[in-house]
């Protein structure tokens, strides 16, 4: 997936049930499309089918999955043994994130786990690809995963954030898939500040499905802001959901030769990335 | 302190119900700062049990409802009322509670939960700044714990939550820990300490149920 000159992901979420279908459709729509596809876990700490085996299903489909890794649900034991499993089911690429907090989900009196954090995690992983647990024991045979992390280009402040961005580089993280980017000269400042790393750096294209969505992000997704101009750009349009797919179709247009690709997070639109990258 | 908050009286008084003779005792220490169990919650809470039919046989309010020989010394002053009560209502933290329940043999029955390790930022305002995690970090973070502090109790940065205004996205009247530690190690001079990886926390030292004893401890 990394050697592409431009590489090109999408996420893809499980079924909120034991019904595959749908996902094993999306997936199949998507699977010369993209280099890889990303399969959330738990993501927003709202119960779905497990990234594991949604990553299994589709390496089953010929598709590259792409393994995300939470530390809120699950300690070092079950990650450990997930991942060993996933390596043995031919899961060879994992995302680790920190993951939502529990209070944002569905199962809000859960416990939350957090024995780890992602930089601890990608540290696991890193071990496990030299063919040690993190108790320190010589695990039967390596792994041999590529490990990649989550940046959020505009996070404040920046200081800290390139420093977190930093430590996952040096913990074994080898690709980044980035929070949404709307501000692609913002973007291009970030890309300048952290080049020389070499690491691959997708920008991630999220999806504006409506006004309404676009709102709620400003409003609630730290660290993202839909600019005014894409706003009126939604609201003027009488199908906003085909304005949200040129509005990413440009971003990626404008992001090739900034960053080293994209990752696409369509939120339940999945089947129409095929359109989105042919607008490209 | 031990920050205390009333159960619902529903609660109090659907676990009362076997009982007819109440015994009351509240502490003096950290349940009577936090207005739950001190001289005042106690002729309150006897008040209301009456209205509801009991018959409350006597109250006290020990200096430190969690240490278990004082405990055993005020409840042998009231022998005579603890004789003729069935259960004791205690107003105090769970570890007061237990006391009472360890040195009596008539059930202790508890009218608070106990919620957490508080620093007091003034009367009546509590905030949680430290869960005993067994491993202080302190020294490493400006004074300022992330174990407690970040809702996910995060060792390396902060996580993807931190808005705008530095405010964390669990709890958006309060500032990202991790911000705060990152602001008060920059006006230091000490913000490249925040490069080093911090590994995992040894979870084994706040492991349940602790024990310690000093004399034990000092000799080894």
């Amino acid at each position: 997936m990394l050697d592409k000159d431009f590489i090109i992901t999408a996420e893809l979420q499980p079924p909120k049930g034991p019904d595959t279908s749908r996902f094993i459709e999306k997936a199949r729509v998507l699977k010369h499309k993209v280099h890889a596809l990303n399969v959330t876990d738990n993501q927003r700490a709202t119960l779905r089918l497990s990234s594991l085996a949604g990553c299994t299903i589709l390496a089953r489909e010929g598709i590259t999955p792409v393994f995300q890794v939470t530390c809120r649900d699950r300690n070092r034991l079950a990650i450990q043994s997930d991942l060993l499993g996933a390596h043995a089911l031919g899961i060879r690429h994992v995302l680790a994130i920190t993951g939502d907090d529990i209070s944002a989900g569905d199962h809000k009196e859960a416990k939350q786990v957090f024995d780890l954090d992602s930089i601890q995690l990608i540290s696991i992983i890193d071990n496990m690809n030299k063919g040690f647990s993190d108790s320190g024991f010589a695990l039967q045979g390596s792994t041999d995963f590529t490990i990649g992390a989550v940046v959020n280009p505009f996070s404040i402040p920046e200081e800290l954030n390139l420093l977190r961005f930093d430590k996952k580089i040096s913990a074994g993280a080898r690709f980044f898939q980035t929070q949404a980017v709307y501000d692609i000269d913002g973007f291009k400042k970030f890309m300048d500040k952290v080049a020389g790393r070499g690491v691959k750096i997708l920008a991630g294209i999220l999806l504006l499905k409506s006004l309404r969505m676009a709102h709620f992000i400003n409003q609630n997704v730290p660290g993202v802001m839909v600019p005014d101009n894409l706003m009126e750009e939604l609201e003027t349009s009488s199908v906003p959901l085909m304005k949200g797919m040129e509005i990413a179709a440009r971003i990626i247009r404008e992001l090739k030769g900034v960053s080293d690709g994209v990752h696409i997070m369509a939120m339940g639109m999945e089947e129409r990335v095929p359109e989105i990258l042919e607008m490209v | 302190m031990i920050i205390t908050e009333q159960k619902d009286l529903s609660e109090i008084l659907e676990s009362l119900e076997p009982f007819r003779n109440i015994f009351i005792t509240g502490c003096g220490e950290c349940a009577a700062a936090c207005k739950t169990g001190g001289e005042e919650e106690v002729r309150q809470m006897s008040e209301t049990l009456k209205h509801n039919g009991f018959n409350v046989t006597g109250t006290t309010v020990i200096d430190e409802a969690c240490h278990v020989l004082l405990t055993k010394r005020v409840y042998r002053e009231h022998a005579k009322e603890i004789g003729e009560s069935d259960c004791v209502l205690v107003m105090s933290c769970g570890a007061g509670v237990q006391a009472t329940a360890l040195v009596l043999d008539i059930p202790a029955i508890p009218a608070l939960n106990s919620l957490f390790l508080g620093d007091t930022l003034r009367f009546g305002q509590f905030e949680e700044y430290c869960s005993m995690c067994g491993q202080c970090v302190l020294a490493t973070t400006g004074g300022i714990c992330p174990v407690t502090r970040c809702p996910k109790g995060l060792l390396n940065g902060p996580c993807g939550g931190v808005d705008n205004n530095g405010m964390c996205e669990v709890d958006r009247t309060r500032k990202c820990a991790w911000v705060e530690i990152y602001e008060r190690l920059k006006k230091t001079g000490r913000v490249e300490r925040l490069r080093r990886i911090v590994p995992p926390r040894d979870f084994s030292r706040a492991r349940h149920p602790s024990r310690r004893d000093i004399r034990k401890t000092e000799n080894a």
